[in-house]
């Protein structure tokens, strides 16, 4: 690869970056770099995300043989609910914005920091501490799932207020990043940087903040209803005191439906940085995918009545919420064509994170797919809380959100640590995880089909249990693999963070302003503000001259 | 050729509903399609990857940023698939949100962990609902706790119940059998263990089976006489049978289907939800011209079924 390895540092002092900037716990916990919050951010998601991942092995083995197995039903319960609460609101729902989002964006944009790095560091803070009521919601038995529907949340008061705290508390860490990359984005720009310029990993962290913000304080108010009538007995959700039931579900999907795009559209961020670096073509449709971006984000909500089609709502409002679902269809598929299309004629390099990349494609085409089948009303009254939803919206976030979320780990992994992990081992572990995901999830659309409800602890009593059986128990082994795969890909990237060979700053000579500086940054980012005069995607013929190291059109120039 | 393709993916149970095979048929419809675009557009990605592979490091590549007539394209197909397939999907589910006038009528109610049914001649049974084969059934179900949803595979059929409110669901069995029921909304320990069976029988056996008598001491009281006694005792002082106005609006043909105008000018059809909160919530609907006097009652389920069984047989 390069020999340019890092000219920048040589006029710098020695080899100082942010990571050895300052030394010490307190260095960290107090820091105000958006690097260093990134980077904390992700350590504590990828500890929930094990231990997420655990619980998910416990409810997959449980279900692996008909009747009882290893935990009682209420053990089950309480497995699955905290399987869902940690994965939702403790991992992916912070995600990719809190993670390679504080990391990367003002080094995308040639920023030196966030524009409130204090806020920034609140935000973890915040993030730290709702992580205890999330606690606190274990330690009250939490059994209700993650969507704590009324009534049946009520009679277990301190766990669901403590949950709800939970979301609310983590849900103003979001708020705080999102209105912290609203303003970053437009006041911190570097020279030249206009917005159809702007790389779409940004467009698509600039949608995400813009549903953060909006979406998340309703958790907030209907927690602050849910203290209404457990306090003062109040009717708001409950029947027996004048409340109404479905007014928690409105309320709670109002917020989570717009959730589901809070975790993906950063995700489809990340996949359009990556194709068209490893395709060495310019991003096919660049100004459809940012009006893809935001036109997803304003239809989400106006959308979540569809997880309510069976829920009591009059006829002629489930009608309405259906036809509305379908155009989220329409932006999506327009992604996945331009995809597509920057691969086309390109020199494509099969790299890891280019991997990740089409994989995240391919998973995120089945769900979208199955999400018709949701989204019609004929279909979905079959369908509605079956091991269909729960096929399909794994595909959306694990094959989805995660897979996307790995793929800009890999990509972004030596600008972060300076180092590399080693190639030839992540392809194994992703191969290991693409199998073992799909082996795992494509048998629960079967299950979904033949009317297999989610959240049972058992199925012993059905008609048919054999089949049920044998499609549970290759759903549960192909889970262990899927599992292994992620823990390669973990014991992976933790050695190559640690012991890896040393990156140079730009190694897959992308034309991103994050990698003209060092790997790994120093502490301000960038010696000089860049001074930005193309958008970053001028790969092709037109600079054909431009070579791997030296670069006659460059995209970033010191003032 | 058309239908063996269609049905590779349908792993639906047996198809024992009058709309069944139309469920089926839209479904098989939108995974085909699903499968087509998914292998055809990841196989476009891989050929695409694949020949254009590098293979040297100074392969050049083409400047192509955009294309908008591709683009147009690809956009206005996909808004069209989606139109068809939701107006098919709301055709079908239309007809499942209308339940035919005369439908067998079999109250529900859901309650932590079992099912209860009550027949129109008042028999009662749990975990197990009987329903004659070819004949429309319309479930008024209710809950007496937390959410429940009643889930019957073979009928694709699903709707949530509350307590304090009915919701209605309704299919005709065109096969006989027994048919698994499960509960789908999460409610507690034994969620999973909340199943009942459907048994659809022949006309004749289902009313063997209404009449059969296990115990002759415990002989079903009909709803409507239940009913009747207690408008004798409750609501007679108000409300009249003749079509004379009391103090209350008569009950005369009080299911015939009128709109009934309410003080703020909105309009309802009368339906079991709406005598259903008209007792336990008299103001919050008040029939337009009348005083706002009505108390609120307390009835229990059965109760309730009474009530509303006797106020169907006043034509
Ligand atoms: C004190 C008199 C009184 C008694 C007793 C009474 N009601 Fe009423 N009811 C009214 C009045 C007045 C109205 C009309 C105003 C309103 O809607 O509240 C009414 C309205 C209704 C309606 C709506 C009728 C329509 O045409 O839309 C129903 C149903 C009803 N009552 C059922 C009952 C039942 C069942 C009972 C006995 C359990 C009962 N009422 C007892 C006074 C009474
Ligand atoms: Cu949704
Ligand atoms: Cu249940």
């Amino acid at each position: 690869m390069s020999n340019d390895t890092n000219h920048h540092t040589d006029k710098h002092s020695g080899d100082v970056n942010y990571l050895n900037f300052e030394k010490g716990f307190m260095s960290w916990w107090m820091s105000i770099d958006h690097k260093r919050i990134g980077l904390m951010y992700l350590v504590s998601m990828i500890f929930f995300f094990a231990i997420g991942g655990l619980l998910a092995l416990v409810v997959r083995t449980e279900l692996m043989k008909r009747g009882q197995t290893i935990i009682d039903n209420d053990t089950y319960n309480m497995a699955f609910t905290l399987h869902g609460v940690i994965m939702i609101f403790l991992f992916i729902v912070p995600g990719v914005p809190a993670t390679l989002g504080n990391f990367l964006l003002p080094l995308m944009i040639g920023a030196k920091d966030v524009a409130f790095p204090r806020l920034n560091r609140l935000s973890y803070w915040v993030y730290v501490f709702g992580s205890f009521f999330a606690f606190l919601a274990i330690y009250f038995k939490l059994d209700t799932g993650w969507t704590f529907y009324s009534p049946y949340s009520l009679r277990n008061a301190p766990a669901v207020m403590s949950a709800t705290m939970a979301a609310f508390v983590l849900g103003f860490a979001s708020i705080l990043t999102g209105v912290n990359f609203l303003v970053t984005i437009h006041k911190m720009r570097a020279p030249g940087l206009t917005w159809d310029r702007l790389p779409l990993f940004v467009w698509a962290t600039y949608a995400t903040a813009l549903l953060q913000v909006i979406a998340t304080p309703i958790i907030g108010i209907t927690l602050l209803l849910l203290f209404l009538e457990n306090a003062f007995g109040i009717g708001v959700f409950r029947p027996d005191v004048g409340g109404d039931p479905v007014l928690f579900q409105h309320l709670f999907w109002f917020y989570s439906h717009p959730v589901v795009y809070i975790m993906i559209l950063p995700a489809m961020g990340i996949v359009s940085e990556i194709i068209p670096v490893f395709s060495r073509k310019p991003i096919f449709g660049y100004k459809a995918i940012v009006w893809a971006s935001v036109g997803i984000a304003a239809i989400s909500f106006l959308v979540w009545g569809h997880h309510m089609f069976v829920s009591g709502m009059s006829d002629f409002v489930r009608y309405l919420f259906s036809f509305l679902t379908f155009f989220v269809a329409v932006p999506t598929a327009v992604k996945v064509f331009n995809w597509v299309a920057t691969i086309y004629k390109g020199s494509v390099e099969f790299t890891s994170p280019m991997l990740y990349a089409m994989a995240f494609v391919f998973l995120f085409m089945i769900a979208g797919t199955t999400g018709i089948h949701l989204a019609t009303l004929a279909t979905d009254a079959h369908y509605h809380d079956t091991y269909f939803v729960v096929a399909h919206f794994h595909y959306t976030i694990q094959g989805g959100a995660v897979i996307g979320l790995y793929a800009g780990l890999h990509f972004w992994f030596p600008k972060i640590f300076g180092r590399m992990y080693n190639e030839k081992f992540a392809k194994i572990a992703f191969c290991l995880l693409f199998i073992g995901f799909n082996g795992t999830f494509l048998p629960q659309f079967v299950l979904g089909m033949m009317g297999m409800p989610r959240r049972y602890a058992d199925y012993s009593t059905f008609s048919n249990v054999d089949t049920f059986e044998y499609l549970h128990f290759i759903s549960t082994c192909f889970s262990y693999i899927n599992a292994l795969g992620y823990s390669l890909v973990l014991v992976n990237l933790g050695y190559g963070a640690v012991k890896g060979v040393k990156a140079t700053a730009n190694p897959y000579n992308s034309l991103g302003l994050e990698w003209q500086t060092p790997s790994p940054p120093p502490h301000d980012n960038f010696e000089t503000i860049p001074v930005v005069t193309d958008w970053s995607y001028g790969y092709g013929e037109e600079y054909s001259d431009h070579d791997h190291n030296g670069n006659k059109k460059v995209v970033a120039k010191p003032a | 050729m058309l239908d063996w393709i269609l049905e590779i993916f349908d792993f639906m149970p047996v198809e024992a509903s009058s709309w069944a095979s139309r469920v089926d048929y839209i479904n098989n419809v939108i995974t085909v399609i699903s499968v087509f675009c998914t292998v055809a557009i990841t196989f476009v990605m891989i050929l695409f990857a694949w020949k254009y592979r590098r293979k040297s490091e100074n392969q050049k590549t083409a400047y192509i940023t955009h294309n908008a007539t591709l683009e147009t394209i690809w956009t206005i197909i996909p808004t069209i698939i989606c139109f068809v397939l939701f107006y098919f999907g709301y055709t079908v589910y239309h007809e499942m949100r209308n339940p035919p006038v005369g439908a067998n009528e079999v109250f529900v109610k859901g309650q932590t962990w079992y099912w209860d049914f009550q027949y129109a001649n008042g028999k009662k049974s749990t975990g197990e609902l009987v329903v004659p084969v070819g004949e429309p059934v319309k479930l008024i179900m209710t809950s007496a706790d937390v959410l429940h949803s009643f889930f019957i595979p073979a009928m694709r059929v699903k709707e949530d119940m509350y307590n304090g409110n009915y919701s209605y669901l309704w299919f005709t069995p065109t096969s006989s059998g027994t048919f698994d029921i499960f509960c789908t909304e999460y409610c507690g320990t034994q969620h999973s263990g909340m199943t009942a069976k459907l048994k659809v029988v022949s006309k004749e056996a289902y009313n063997d089976w209404l009449n059969e008598k296990k115990d002759p001491s415990a002989e079903p009281v009909l709803p409507e006489v239940t009913g009747k006694a207690i408008y004798t005792a409750k609501c007679a002082a108000c409300h009249s049978l003749d079509g004379s106005k009391v103090v209350g609006p008569s009950f005369k043909g009080i299911y015939s289907g009128a709109k009934h105008v309410l003080q703020d000018g909105t309009e309802v059809v009368v339906d079991d939800n709406y005598i259903r909160n008209s007792i336990a919530n008299p103001l919050s609907q008040i029939v337009a011209g009348y005083p706002p006097v009505m108390p609120a009652f307390q009835l229990s389920e059965d109760e309730l079924i009474g009530v509303i069984s006797y106020m169907k047989t006043l034509k």
